[in-house]
């Protein structure tokens, strides 16, 4: 799965310490998760969404549907 | 839009910093109960069944209050974290039955001559748990 999330953070001038402590989760997580190393759970990413003021589908995106 | 940390600064952190020294406090009561227990009978009073059986069931109570205390300290931690601690201890799991097993067949079969220890059994369950943790932070760096 893809996502904006560290073009989003840096539009916004934050660090991933702050996106984490934002979110409730470690900045390791954060790390993990912009560099496509672990998918949120739904209710994380919608955490995320709503924190963007963004619809879930602009800032994560599945990589199977940009293939086919 | 306002930056994050002016909402809420750290509180991940606090709350895994304060799970974490809550853990490392009923475990340190539970390892000091467990060696009164051992050592208590023989050293300090005697083998009086009484005070031994008391012993006994403060460790068991220790050694519960440890386990509250491990839920809390994963509950308290975020998904990804909790991935890795669950896949460290699926492996720690695994490791123990598959080597705790064989160990034991070992002396039954006669090629090894002295008894199996379960201390031995908890070392490598423990290094195999500290293992698969490293392994995991290493995977989502």
């Amino acid at each position: 799965m893809k996502n904006r999330l560290k073009v989003l953070r840096a539009e916004r001038d934050w660090t991933q310490a702050q996106l984490a402590s934002a979110l409730d989760v470690s900045r390791q997580t954060i790390n993990a998760i912009e560099k496509g190393k672990f998918d949120p759970s739904l209710p994380l990413a919608f955490k995320a969404a709503r924190l963007f003021k963004m619809a879930i589908e602009e800032i994560f995106q599945d990589e199977v549907n940009d293939e086919a | 839009m306002s930056k994050p940390d002016q909402v809420d600064t750290n509180e991940y952190t606090n709350r895994n910093c304060q799970n974490t020294r809550y853990l490392r406090n009923w475990t340190a009561a539970w390892v000091v109960t467990m060696a009164i227990t051992a050592f208590g009978p023989r050293f300090i009073w005697e083998f009086q069944t009484l005070i031994t059986v008391i012993s006994v069931v403060i460790n068991l109570a220790f050694g519960f209050g440890m386990l509250l205390a491990n839920r809390r300290y994963l509950r308290g931690l975020d998904e990804m974290q909790q991935r890795i601690m669950f896949d460290a201890m699926g492996l720690s799991l695994g490791v123990g039955l598959v080597v705790g097993l064989s160990y034991e067949l070992l002396e039954d079969i006669k090629l090894i001559t002295f008894q199996p220890e379960i201390a031995h059994l908890v070392i490598i369950m423990c290094l195999t748990y500290l293992g698969g943790i490293i392994a995991g932070q290493r995977k989502f760096q």
